[in-house]
This record gives C-alpha cells, sequence and structure tokens, in this order.
C-alpha cells in the first residue's frame, strides 16, 4: 500500500490506494454527509447525498476512489443546496411525520435536515404514498412509510447475516425494499441479526418493538450533536 | 414619519394541539420583556376574536384540516404583514395529516370518519351517526400545511418548538437581526 495525498476543499488529506473519497475524508475527520453507506457494509452510492465535486464533476464520494492530487469539493454553497434538494425529495416521496415517529432524534434523515438547514416546506409536492404496516414478526415491525429505499438492511443482511431477508423489488421510483416472504414472520428474520440493529435502518421503517421510547425525545442521539460531528472531532484532536 | 408604537401580534391555532401556544408561555419570564416591545391583538391568549387592526406579526399554529381553518388563515395574511408558521402541523400538516395517507383507504377520509364514529372499537356513539350538524365546519379532503393556502414568511420548527426558539426568533425579527436558526436548534420533534 502506498499512501499519496489530494484536497477536500483545501485542505490536503492522505489516502491509501483504493480508499474511496469517503474513507479518507472519514479517516482524516472531514464528515461527507451519507445515507445509503455504512461502516462495515458494501458502498452502493445510490442515495447521492455524499456527492462531492471531484476534479469538477459531480461523484458520490462513498464509491469514487481517491485520486493523488485530486481536488475535491465538499461544503460549497452549490454542492450543500443539492444535498439539502435530494434530501427534501426524500422527506416528500415518503411520509416522514417526525412528530409520530419513534426514531425522531436518532433519525439519519431528519438530522441530515437538520444539518442541511431544511427549516421550511419546499416547492414539491407531498406524494403521501400508501404502503403497508408488517407487524406480523413477534419482534420486529416494518413501517415502510417511513423507508427510503437506502438498502442498508439488504447488504447488512446478505453480507453480515448471510441471510437475504430484504430485498429491492420494482424499478425506478417504483423501488422498493421487500422482505423474502409473505411477511416478515414467514422470513428467517430475528431480532439478533445485524440488519435489524439499530444503527443500520437510518429512519424509523425497521422497529424493535418493546423499547420504543426506552430513550425519551429530546435525549437521543442527535439531540446531543449534529450528524456527522464524531467524525469531525477526529480533526481536532 | 415614523410612528413610534410597539408591535402587534396576533395568533392563531387551526388544526392543531394548542401545543405551539402552550410553548409560546414556555418562554417564561422572558415574556415580560417581550410585552414590553408587542402589543397582542387576535389571539387565543387575549381572546380577542377579530382584528381590531393590522398586525405586524401573526403566528399560525396548525395546518388546515376544515374550511375554517382556510377562512382563519386567509384572514391572517391578509391582516398581517409578516406571517410565521409555528411548529410542524402548521409547517407540513403533522399528526393531522396522518389520515392524508396512512389510512391506506381510497377515500381516506370517509374511512376516518367511519373508525372515529361508527366502525372503531372503543365507541359509545349510540345514534350511529357522523356528526353532521351545520354550524360544523366542512373537513377539507386533505390535511393542507398552511404554505399550500398562503405564503408562509417564516417557519418555526419543531413539535412543539422550544420556549427559547420562539423568544429568539421573535426577538430576531422585532430588531430586524433574524438571520434563520442555529443548525444545533433545529428540531422537527
Amino acid at each position: 500500500m502506498t499512501g499519496f495525498s489530494f484536497t477536500i476543499d483545501g485542505v490536503a488529506v492522505t489516502a491509501e490506494d483504493g480508499e474511496t473519497i469517503m474513507e479518507a475524508a472519514d479517516a482524516a475527520g472531514i464528515y461527507i454527509p451519507r445515507l445509503c453507506d455504512h461502516e462495515g457494509l458494501r458502498h452502493q452510492g445510490s442515495c447521492r447525498v455524499c456527492t462531492v465535486k471531484a476534479g469538477g464533476r459531480s461523484v458520490s464520494a462513498c464509491t469514487q476512489p481517491a485520486q493523488a492530487g485530486q481536488v475535491v469539493e465538499n461544503e460549497t454553497p452549490h454542492i450543500t443546496k443539492l444535498r439539502r434538494d435530494l434530501v427534501e425529495m426524500l422527506f416528500h416521496e415518503g411520509n416522514h411525520l417526525c412528530p409520530i415517529c419513534e426514531a425522531s432524534g436518532n433519525c439519519e434523515l431528519q438530522a441530515m435536515a437538520y444539518r442541511l438547514d431544511m427549516t421550511a416546506p419546499t416547492k414539491f409536492p407531498y406524494l403521501e404514498p400508501c404502503r403497508p404496516l408488517d407487524a406480523s414478526h413477534p419482534d420486529i415491525a416494518l413501517d415502510t412509510n417511513r423507508c427510503i429505499t437506502c438498502g442498508r438492511c439488504i447488504r447488512a443482511s446478505q453480507e453480515i447475516d448471510g441471510k437475504g431477508v430484504f430485498g429491492y423489488v420494482g424499478r425506478g421510483i417504483h423501488r422498493r425494499v421487500a422482505v423474502n416472504g409473505a411477511d416478515l414472520a414467514d422470513t428467517d428474520a430475528a431480532i439478533t441479526d445485524f440488519a435489524i440493529s439499530k444503527d443500520v435502518c437510518p429512519v424509523g421503517c425497521i422497529i424493535r418493538k418493546g423499547i420504543g421510547f426506552a430513550t425519551p425525545i429530546g435525549e437521543r442521539e442527535f439531540d446531543s450533536g449534529l450528524i456527522g460531528h464524531k467524525i469531525e472531532e477526529k480533526k481536532r484532536d | 414619519m415614523t410612528e413610534q408604537r410597539k408591535a402587534r401580534i396576533a395568533t392563531a391555532s387551526l388544526a392543531g394541539c394548542f401545543g405551539c401556544h402552550m410553548a409560546i408561555l414556555d418562554i417564561d419570564e422572558r415574556l415580560i420583556e417581550l410585552m414590553k416591545l408587542v402589543d397582542v391583538d387576535r389571539s387565543p391568549l387575549t381572546d380577542i376574536k377579530r382584528f381590531t387592526r393590522r398586525c405586524d406579526i401573526g403566528i399560525i399554529e396548525g395546518g388546515c384540516c376544515n374550511e375554517e381553518n382556510v377562512h382563519v388563515l386567509r384572514d391572517f395574511r391578509r391582516n398581517c404583514d409578516v406571517l410565521i408558521a409555528l411548529g410542524q402541523c402548521a409547517i407540513m400538516g403533522g399528526l393531522p395529516a396522518m389520515r392524508n395517507a396512512i389510512m391506506h383507504s381510497d377515500a381516506p377520509l370517509r374511512e376516518c370518519l367511519d373508525e372515529a364514529y361508527i366502525t372503531g372499537r372503543y365507541i359509545r356513539n349510540t345514534t350511529h351517526n357522523i356528526p353532521n350538524d351545520p354550524a360544523l365546519p366542512l373537513l377539507l379532503d386533505e390535511v393542507y400545511p398552511c404554505s399550500e393556502v398562503v405564503e408562509i414568511d417564516y417557519n418555526i420548527p419543531g413539535c412543539a418548538p422550544s420556549g427559547d426558539v420562539i423568544y429568539e426568533t421573535l426577538a430576531g425579527l422585532l430588531s430586524g437581526k433574524f438571520r434563520g436558526f442555529e443548525r444545533d436548534k433545529i428540531r422537527f420533534d
């Protein structure tokens, strides 16, 4: 492995051969917003919230390999606006009613909206789709109204659990995450699966029954700091 | 010539739970400072039902679920220079907007009323009728955010917004120094 350096927003960052822009940025304490990417899972590059400009071209930082001498733009007004538009469209595409959601405060979609200053309604219409709720499993419920089809549960179930409980069905805007059976109880999903664990689903779609409000609203993960602050704290050290 | 006077504020609760009005009271003792700067015109806090004069700031809690909400909201837009949507219901529909989509029905309003008054397991409605007194405002097909009915100038997010955020926003607007929210103060819950 040989090291090289490139710049993100003018800051010199070192990377190893084969590392993505995001991996190098994380190691350097520079946070690049992301929703579909999760540590330990294969990079997918589908949510595009991690879009950066590398050499003037828009690329997803979670899949694009870093290159020596590359000039990467991350937090420019233009890119921040683009990311906010993407996150707003995710809010409008599903039924994301934060006040009624038990994931509120732990939700990465919501936390991304905070970080990107999404405080006002937008020109986009709310699509308000009718999506099913699957409470068949004794320990797990799925409220697909909140799913943003990031596919983290799919990759976690396939790669870590070796099960394949979840998968994509449909194409384009109709693409959804579905379970490998008539309902969740019909699959071999278990509450101990990594795919079901707290950090995999970024929103409130995968619900672990019986623990919903164990931590009250106001004392949750993103009540104590903006999303990404743990990565940014590395830079200060 | 500039008239030296206090700013006039009006408030209303539409399809909301009055939680945002309670949150206004969470300003606590700073209310005394605020009241040196403002007069409260039409508001549930004063029990004044109609605008006595044009107001500088109108504060709206809740979205629009019936025709009376729309009427009140338009009246506020006509009579207020600056209109603020306070809280998630006013901004994006909030809890009442659950009836728009989550009922999983082609006629969500009908199904909502049926379950609330006729078929629900825990109701005691001996008449088996859905209330239809002519004095009741007609329900809209859906619950609408305020911004879909009138132009909104500022949005204060939260369910309910904290007293701090409400106070800082109002104080900022009154002094002309409001420049948006600190990122770590934004909450949707």
